[in-house]
């Protein structure tokens, strides 16, 4: 089980310093910094002076371990747009983006699996069939498209629900949150709608056919032969077997509900880190860009990392294996 | 001995494993266009792709206006309804928005530049993804290593992202303005970096395959060079699957376009694809000119769901078992 | 003579295709009594464990019962409702599976699916489930039951599990056991000690088997009496002794010849030329006509009704002794 660990962990922290080498020379390469920080009108000798004060002029090796090291210490840079440290706006936004991405996360994983569920117990049914067409709906349309519609409907049409924003929210130390007021409550649901729609689309497809999979095994067979109820049969044995590969892939999706996030965020006016870096992509904003894309890389790999400790919990099968290695 | 519990509606479920065809025959045996004919789903799909494509292809003949030429314009027209509504007026039979400019010619130009852009960025990324699979399954070694663990790291994340990333970079790269025709092709090789993996590795794993066949050793005998040996006997094998990832990641890549353009990182408002007109049209929600962002929407959805249909139907037909 | 347990009476199961109906079970009748074993005979796709499917109401869609009586003690268990013939699954009829490694549900301790069949069955309390468990593991030869029930079942090797699945199968103490191909999937060496245990449970128990298999060495060990099947037919029926000594159905004579013994040259073997035919190429009359050397022009017309010959039941136009006399 160590071994394992230790591996994953390994994987994770490869993957983290691929992600932070792209991010380097994101900062380091794409565009001039010097003149992100004169202007066009400065005389050579002073960029000069810059660059050697940045350090623009030591060996890149030496550039990228400095970067390391300021990262790691949470030292992102100076955003050009706003002229304040990316680390500060970006956990200043981070409350919104992680509320509305679990908001989402929730809704997918509730409503996919019950509708793939449905859909393969019971396969002949009109319903089932509403549920596939949905679902294709939902794959086949681009997310602010969806935003778009329902904004169109419950905003717009209906009145019933704000179509930006995040209400009303409460400070808690650092954190803000809107499950604490009724209007931050109401902000939240469209976005996370829209958002978690492809997720949960997806989840609902995966547990069908992997339902529908498991539904004919022999041991699923034998757990009917055995004379027990359809129910246990069907939700003891069929759905736990079910949601073993699901949490994986289904997890693994998850973490680019944040990711994802960008899109929603734009449409809905959400004030979270995924708006930011839209804002930072048109106006060039590269430190906020190369943070953005370590965080979102750092998340991922988390995300990936619990997903896989998840897995060897809920499968004995793997724990085992995995104990004999260690 | 669970051959007859085959999924009903499939193949006949006949109950000897033993005479159940094998995925092989079931491909030679698979009539594709029976098969079509049989769908109807594949057929209306087709049909509507069929349409908007050749209305893409002549929207230069039957628009009633040249969307892109600012001269045509004119503000006496500006935010009229659709024509079925009371203010609607002829020739502008969707509406117009608020720079006068008629809502039907712009989804089609639009349509247009969607399907451009989109077909681009399929054939960057399965030249690039088909080359780079050749290359992997072929040297192996380090070098394969080194491009499937790049594919491994681009997959946990979403292409939307990797594609906002290159588009920015490149932005950052050339500074803000650049031309229509440069931002294009900035377009399409975003997109062609974030879908390249799928093919890369479908090809990888079938040129693995074939590799260490009897006849790519005899082929090499008489003295084929590597490099034909594989476009040669390597290429045929995998066009089924590569000609399915490539529908389905057409509907992509025009939706990965549509989102940049929406998010105002793609094509500008001078020359709008959907993505664009429905950014635009998205601040006319809510007074009411909704035919602005409506058609733009149902032209994009249409055809995104269209050729996910067919494709859908492709991956069955070809190959019931493909992912 | 003893209580008859099984009476299956013109048995037919067809399954309905795009392509039309194919009968995969054509008009099958045969009885076991109490504490015999009946060995049921064929080549792969004779339709052996889908008569064994259809006796414990397990053909999935888009197979049917389309005809005949299947009864248990006298009672009609065909017709019962869903609910009711879930009860008489593992309460009155037991199955076993050809692979024990995949018969049980990987996710679950065998103890617990040995106790959540026990309580389908029975008023037992959770805890005497639990005892009863144990007693049932020991039965079968698990050592150390009391330890083994509390693991899963990849912890068990291939003959273990095979005896976990025949003690979940006699959990319920069932007046029948539908053993479908239960060593096929075992070593050789094994093999005779799931036979062994198979044979001296129902001896004590006084349970009746139906023992599908096309291994005529494992008949020849276990069955009191065989069925031998072919192409969703039974061509001869009679005690195990009578058919392998002196078989009457051309194709049971070729069948027999295939064993190999002590007395005969390995490299003399006989061997029926042909393969048996599809379920869509079923010819008319015998459906062995076209492989049998005895073949003559009745046999290509009519289909042979079953003749009692000496012990056993033939269908053959062969040993139609009043049609050859006419």
């Amino acid at each position: 089980m160590l071994a394992f660990l230790l591996r994953r962990v390994m994987q994770a922290a490869a993957v983290l310093a691929v992600v932070g080498l792209i991010a380097f020379s994101m900062f380091r390469f794409a565009g001039d910094p010097v003149n992100q920080i004169v202007g066009p009108d400065t005389p050579a000798s002073e960029r000069a002076e810059i660059r050697r004060s940045l350090g623009l002029d030591d060996p890149v090796l030496v550039q990228f371990a400095r970067y390391a090291g300021d990262v790691v210490r949470g030292r992102l840079g100076i955003s050009y747009q706003f002229r304040q440290p990316v680390s500060q706006l970006l956990a200043e936004r981070m409350p919104a983006t992680l509320e509305l991405a679990f908001c989402a996360t929730v809704f997918a994983l509730v409503v996919g699996v019950l509708m793939g569920v449905y859909c393969a117990l019971r396969r002949e049914s009109w319903l089932a069939g509403l549920f596939q067409a949905v679902s294709l709906i939902g794959i086949s349309l681009p997310t602010f498209l969806i935003g778009i519609l329902l904004i169109y409907l419950f905003s717009v049409t209906l009145g019933w629900l704000p179509s930006y924003g995040r209400g009303d929210t409460v400070r808690l130390g650092w954190w803000t949150t809107g499950f604490l007021t009724w209007s931050g409550l109401k902000a939240l649901i469209l976005p996370s709608i829209t958002l978690g729609l492809f997720q949960m689309t997806l989840i609902m497809r995966l547990v069908r056919a992997e339902m529908l999979e498991v539904l004919r095994t022999d041991y699923i067979r034998f757990a009917r032969a055995r004379g027990l109820s359809t129910r246990a049969v069907n939700l003891r044995h069929a759905l736990k077997n079910t949601l073993v590969p699901v949490i994986t892939i289904a997890g693994l999706q998850l973490g680019s509900v944040i990711a994802f996030s960008i899109i929603t965020e734009t449409v809905f006016q959400w004030p979270g880190m995924g708006l930011l870096f839209v804002q930072a992509v048109q106006n060039v904003d590269i430190p906020i860009m190369s943070a953005y894309l370590l965080l979102v890389a750092l998340i991922f790999v988390t995300i990936n990392l619990v997903v896989d400790i998840l897995y060897t919990v809920v499968d004995p099968r793997l724990r085992l294996s995995s104990a004999r290695t260690a | 001995m669970s051959g007859y519990d085959l999924d009903a509606g499939d193949a006949p479920p006949v109950p000897l494993p033993e005479v159940a065809p094998s995925r092989i025959a079931r491909w030679r045996d698979s009539d594709l266009l029976a098969s079509f004919l049989g769908s109807k789903t594949a057929m209306a799909a087709l049909l509507a792709t069929v349409l908007m494509v050749g209305l893409a292809v002549a929207a230069p003949l039957v628009s009633p206006q040249n969307p892109y030429d600012p001269a045509q314009l004119d503000l006496i027209n500006s935010n009229l309804p659709p024509i079925w509504q009371a203010d609607g007026q002829a020739p502008f039979y969707l509406g117009t928005d608020d720079q006068g400019r008629d809502v039907l010619s712009a989804v089609l130009y639009g349509l247009r530049l969607s399907l451009i852009v989109g077909v681009l960025g399929v054939i960057t990324s399965g030249v690039l993804g088909i080359a780079l699979g050749l290359v992997a399954g072929y040297a192996g070694g380090a070098l394969d290593t080194l491009i499937m663990r790049i594919a491994d790291v681009q997959l946990t994340f979403p292409a939307i992202l990797i594609a906002l990333v290159v588009d920015g970079v490149a932005r950052a790269s050339f500074g803000g303005a650049l031309d229509v025709g440069p931002l294009i092709g900035l377009i399409v090789i975003s997109i062609g970096l974030s879908f390249w993996v799928q093919y890369a590795r479908t090809v990888r794993s079938s040129v693995m395959v074939e590799k260490g066949k009897d006849y790519v050793q005899a082929a090499r005998l008489i003295g084929l060079t590597p490099p034909v040996i594989l476009v040669r006997h390597v290429l045929p094998n995998v066009t089924g699957p590569v000609f399915v990832i490539a529908t389905i990641n057409l509907a992509l890549a025009i939706i990965t376009e549509a989102t940049l353009s929406f998010l105002g990182t793609g094509l500008p408002e001078t020359m709008p694809s959907l993505g664009t007109l429905i950014r635009t049209g998205n601040r006319f929600l809510f007074s009411g000119e909704w035919w602005i962002v409506a058609f733009p929407g149902l032209a994009l959805a249409g055809l995104v769901i269209a050729i996910n249909l067919l494709g859908d139907w492709l991956r069955d037909a070809l190959n019931p078992k493909l992912q | 003579m003893t209580e008859t347990i099984l009476s299956v009476r013109d048995l037919t199961v067809t399954f309905d295709t795009r392509r039309g109906p194919l009968t995969a079970i054509d008009r099958v009748s045969f009885d076991i009594h109490r504490g015999e074993i009946l060995g049921v005979v064929g080549e792969s796709g004779a339709g052996k464990s889908v008569t064994g499917s259809a006796v414990i109401g397990l053909i999935d869609r888009p197979g049917r019962i389309s005809g005949g009586e299947i009864s248990l003690r006298g009672e009609r268990i065909d017709t019962l409702s869903p609910e009711a013939m879930r009860r008489v699954r593992g309460r009155r009829i037991g199955m076993i599976f050809q692979d024990p490694l995949t018969s049980l549900d990987p996710l679950f301790r065998v103890g617990d699916q040995i106790v959540e069949t026990l309580r389908a069955h029975t008023e037992l309390s959770a805890k005497a489930a639990r005892t009863r468990a144990i007693d049932l593991l020991a039965e079968v030869g698990i050592p150390a039951p009391e330890r083994r029930i509390d693991g899963y079942p990849h912890e068990f090797s291939g003959g273990m599990r095979q005896r976990v699945v025949i003690a979940l199968a006699l959990a319920a103490e069932p007046e029948l056991i539908i053993a479908d191909e239960p060593t096929t999937a075992l070593d050789v060496s094994v093999q005779a000690q799931i036979i062994t245990l198979l044979k001296r449970l129902c001896r004590e128990h006084g349970t009746a088997v139906m023992l599908v298999t096309h291994d005529m060495g494992v008949i020849a060990e276990a069955a009191d009496r065989v069925a031998v099947m072919y192409a969703g037919r039974v061509a001869e029926i009679g005690p195990v002794a009578a058919v392998i000594a002196k078989p009457h159905h051309p194709y049971a004579v070729g069948l027999m010849g295939a064993i190999p013994t002590l007395s005969q040259e390995a490299d003399r073997l006989s061997q029926i030329p042909g393969s048996m035919p599809r379920l869509t190429a079923i010819p008319k009359g015998c459906a062995f006509n076209p492989r049998c050397p005895k073949v003559f022009s009745r046999c290509r017309v009519e289909r042979p009704e079953p003749i009692l010959v000496g012990a056993s039941r033939v269908a053959c136009h062969l040993y139609d002794v009043t049609e050859k006399a006419a």
